[in-house]
């Protein structure tokens, strides 16, 4: 019998043995240092912040596993040999395998900040990082202050999770406004807001210098390239990720800043693929980055490769661009593709509303020439995944979009809309005479 | 702002003491007029009982019902005991014992509680209810912006299953207790009640007035912190108020206004099964002796069950009766709400859920034949069992113990639907329309869900939320009662309670939206 070795027991590892145990009778192993069972990495936050407990953050119950016939290894792999066929593990004996994943995701930024590795300075990625955390930051006697450095979904989490706990938070951005890389900046400005009503002291164009050290070896303070010194007994860095390869500098797999595949999620070496956050296209897919370190991507990437190692080779193709993300208690959803100032190509024109007193705003993108419907930002206002991927593959105008916006709304029951706000601006805006159409059940569950 | 919530939580505290000492002080004293009452008005003819209770009972003071109660137990059971030997059964006395302690003490009761009624309900009830809305109200404040407020719920003791929630169970569970067999403790609860009671339906309370009283009491005030807890989210502010209407209006002040004007006590919104004794003899002669009224509720009770109830689940779900009008859905969604984390999400509570739910629906359906086919034939067994017995059987096992004692009181421990997930005869009934014929389902959104499980964390109906969320599916179970807390606490947007149409409604899916790939392809190569 084959067999089917994973490296890492995240959401892609994870989602490809369960793929392959649909497909096939092959024997599977996931091999994890972090933890015995898989759990969602996207719910650490809310077991600090008391919502859950982190058993709750496991999907499947412990019987699942053996009742599917996936074996479970815990152990680090530190090397490999992909001539013999081997993993070398850490404290534990050699495994041989026939075809092997690596799912390994990502590790935390450091950029080689003077400080970085003292006590109380990490990143918020991975169980440990949680137990890091409830160690050096469990109350505001402990941590009269902490400093979150890197202006991202991570960054933002962190502050979240520890005004959950009344610490008083400064907040260290790169850019100029928050996330302006990625958000225009209509949207960016509303987080800004959102951010400072939160009692969250947030430094935009501020970058970390160094972390200062007490006589323990924990942190005590930190300094910024505005000169400031600012005293804390917590610094995370959430200046992003990176994929978490380092056993396999010694091996032949060709690597870039992740291990390098194809679309078939395949690497240089025969019998060995990578997927998830660790994985690298060798070239890019459409507007997307050749490493997605992104909760679905990796799933997907995990439905993919189960299909082609148990006999059907199929490519990866994730289709169109969406994403959602929470700033505090800002909801964010994205699909298409709407580009920040920064880096958006000239014919792509935006449609920004932003209700009155209420954070809630949208942004649609547009092409400036054909008016076809690029993409829309959303925050505090849900909006159906289905609708907008079909009217993304339909090649929509922009002006169907804004007659038809009622069918993607995807609020709760009696919540108010603002459809017809958001029409009426964009007509006066662009002298246009749409008419809102009404919701209609037919054509949001009509099938293709 | 916190010193305004700890002086309420000590106002409280101070309300619930008294209210809870009251089962064992008061002054309790019958002289022979009140004797004479008790003989004519429960038609006693038992010699013994009526001398035990003047050798012992009668111009005596009792200073607790703890001294008072046991006198006339022993004595209506000695009684009892002596007739039955000697085959004298038109004096036993059938009335239960501690109902008569309870009937004779609320009639001789005298001293401080029963002479201040209205002092004493404000040192009880009135004290609860400022003090607990001196809690709650801040809160609009302390809470900050709109969102999601679960902060700390498995960090702080009351909630996390800690010392101060095993206290509030074993509160919950002796107060149904009490409630439910010995109503004698009760007595000076009534008292409080009296001027309430006699203001609407004429009649002095008893103790299941002050229950339902103090049902709409507590939902009262949990429905306020409801409106401070999820201010932000209209779909919660609708269905509490619903539930409150429903609880208020149907359920406590339409049955006692009907006492009022010689109607039956009925509660227009309370459905067969759930409503166990709708047929029972009894219910049925009261209601075909009360003229139009009594006619008009019996053919409401059934077009209700038989046609109202399964035709709005198929529009809306079931969540339009348990979550927006029934009241032990109304308790569970305010008093309930801080414990909505416990109910338990494995595979084997799934398992036991759909044996006991539906047990009970069986039992309750199996119960009421016999009672139809008794109540036709005048027979009093249906193939050699007691239909009393049995309906006595399902009134302590099911209607006392498990909606009552361990339907609330186990809250705190196992969640706030114990009863209604596990119990509940109408709930698997509206289950089967739900699951199979409905136009309600919780949509998820594509391929935006996380497995961050806040979905399963706090639903309390126990569904496992996230293992259809995070394979694209909709949520269709029969027990899903649409709270819609799901959807308020997922973070990304993935979740909607909605009605649409049913074809379409379950979809399992091989492969996630945003995956292109080729399905049919993929079909084919199967």
């Amino acid at each position: 019998m084959e067999h089917i070795v994973i490296i890492g027991n995240g959401i892609s590892g994870v989602t490809a043995a369960r793929h392959i145990r649909k497909l096939s009778d092959k024997k599977i192993t996931i091999i994890s240092a972090e933890n015995d069972y898989f759990f969602s990495r996207t719910a650490l936050m809310y077991v600090y912040m008391g919502h859950m407990k982190f058993e709750h953050t496991q999907p499947y119950e412990d019987w699942f596993w053996k009742k599917n016939r996936i074996e479970l290894l815990k152990g680090f792999v530190e090397s490999m040999n992909h001539q013999g066929k081997k993993l070398h593990l850490k404290s534990a004996s050699d495994v041989e395998y026939d075809k092997l994943i690596i799912a390994t995701g990502s590790k935390s930024n450091k950029f080689g900040w003077p400080g970085q590795d003292l006590k109380g300075v990490q990143g918020l990625y991975s169980k440990q990082d949680l137990e890091n955390l409830e160690n050096y930051a469990p109350n505001n006697q402990i941590c009269k202050r902490a400093v979150i450095v890197g202006g991202g979904l991570i960054g933002i989490e962190l502050a979240e999770m520890l005004r959950s706990r009344e610490i008083p938070i400064t907040f260290l951005v790169r850019e100029s406004s928050f996330w302006n890389v990625v958000l225009p900046s209509g949207e960016s400005n509303l987080i800004n807001e959102h951010i400072l009503e939160h009692h969250i002291d947030l430094r935009l164009s501020t970058n970390l210098v160094e972390i200062i050290a007490d006589e323990n070896g924990r942190v005590k303070a930190i300094t910024t390239d505005t000169g400031e010194t600012i005293e804390c007994n917590f610094v995370g860095l959430t200046a992003g990720v990176s994929p978490n390869i380092d056993f396999l500098r010694e091996s032949d797999i060709e690597l870039g800043r992740g291990v390098k595949v194809n679309r078939l999620l395949e690497t240089n070496i025969k019998d060995i693929y990578a997927i998830g956050d660790c994985a690298e296209q060798y070239e890019a897919i459409g507007s997307r980055r050749p490493i997605e370190a992104v909760w679905y991507t990796g799933r997907m990437m995990g439905e993919t490769v189960a299909q082609t190692i148990c006999g059907r080779e199929t490519e990866y193709k994730p289709g169109h661009w969406f994403n959602s993300a929470k700033f505090l208690d800002l909801e964010y959803q994205t699909y298409g593709w709407v580009f920040s100032e920064r880096i958006k190509k000239d014919h792509e024109k935006h449609f920004h509303w932003r209700h009155s007193k209420e954070k809630i705003c949208i942004t649609i993108a547009y092409h400036a020439d054909t008016n076809e419907f690029l993409g829309i930002n959303t925050f505090g206002i849900r909006m159906r995944h289905e609708i907008f991927n079909r009217w993304l593959t339909e090649k929509r105008q922009v002006d169907y979009v804004m007659e038809y916006l009622k069918d993607a709304n995807f609020d709760p029951e009696f919540y108010a809309q603002y459809e017809s706000e958001i029409v009426e601006q964009f007509n006066s805006e662009l002298g246009m005479h749409i008419e809102l159409k009404r919701k209609s059940w037919k054509r949001i569950f009509k099938t293709a | 702002m916190k010193a305004i919530k700890n002086i309420g939580l000590i106002l409280f505290l101070i309300g619930l003491g008294i209210f809870t000492s009251l089962t064992v002080l008061g002054k309790f004293q019958v002289d022979r007029s009140i004797l004479d009452q008790v003989i004519s008005e429960k038609g006693i003819k038992s010699e013994v009982f009526i001398k035990e209770l003047q050798n012992n009972l009668v111009d005596k003071e009792f200073n607790s019902m703890l001294s008072f109660s046991p006198k006339i137990v022993t004595a209506l059971e000695m009684a009892n005991a002596q007739h039955r030997k000697n085959k004298e059964y038109k004096k036993v006395i059938y009335t239960n014992p501690h109902d008569m302690a309870a009937y004779i003490g609320k009639k001789s009761g005298s001293g401080f509680i029963a002479n201040n009624k209205g002092l004493m309900w404000f040192l009880t009830f009135g004290l609860g209810i400022i003090g607990s809305l001196m809690f709650i109200i801040p809160n609009v404040v302390l809470l900050g912006k709109k969102g999601i407020k679960n902060d700390g719920i498995y960090l702080e003791n009351a909630t996390n299953r800690g010392w101060i929630a095993w206290l509030v169970f074993i509160f919950l569970v002796s107060f149904y207790l009490i409630l439910y067999f010995r109503s004698e403790y009760a007595v000076n609860w009534t008292f409080l009640a009296d001027p309430i009671s006699e203001g609407i339906s004429g009649n002095p309370a008893g103790h299941w007035f002050v229950y339902g009283f103090m049902y709409c009491v507590v939902m009262t005030v949990m429905a306020i912190r409801m409106y401070v807890k999820y201010r932000h989210n209209m779909y919660q502010m609708v269905r509490t108020t619903s539930v409150l209407f429903f609880q208020i209006v149907f359920a406590f002040l339409i049955p006692e206004i009907m006492v009022r004007l010689q109607m039956p006590y009925y509660d227009f919104k309370n459905a067969f099964p759930l409503d166990y004794d709708f047929f029972f003899s009894w219910n049925l002669k009261e209601l075909l002796a009360s003229g139009g009224i009594g006619l008009f509720i019996l053919v409401w009770g059934i077009v209700l069950t038989l046609i109202i109830v399964p035709a709005m689940v198929y529009f809306f779900g079931k969540r339009w009766y348990c979550s927006w009008v029934c009241g032990c859905g109304g308790l569970a969604e305010t008093l309930g709400d801080p414990y909505r984390q416990h109910s338990s999400k494995s595979l084997f509570s799934w398992k036991v859920e759909r044996w006991l739910i539906h047990g009970v629906l069986v039992f309750a359906v199996t119960m009421t034949l016999m009672t139809l086919y008794s109540f036709f034939t005048e027979s009093s067994t249906v193939l050699a069992i007691k239909t009393q017995s049995v309906q006595n059987t399902y009134s302590i096992l099911i209607g006392a113990f498990f909606a009552g004692v361990i339907g609330t009181g186990f809250y705190p421990i196992f969640g706030n639907r114990v009863w209604c997930r596990f119990g509940c005869p109408l709930a698997a009934y509206l289950g089967f329309v739900q699951r199979f014929k409905s136009r309600f389902r919780i949509t998820t959104n594509g391929g935006q869900c996380i497995s961050c499980g806040n979905c399963s964390t706090y639903c309390e109906q126990g569904i496992d939320v996230r293992a259809y969320a995070q394979k694209g599916e909709n949520i269709v179970r029969s027990s899903c009662v649409g709270c819609g807390i799901c959807a308020a606490v997922c973070p990304r947007g993935v979740l909607k309670l909605e009605n649409g149409p049913l074809e379409g409604r379950i979809n399992p899916t091989q492969v996630l939206l945003g995956n292109d790939v080729d399905l049919m392809e993929l079909m084919n190569k199967k």
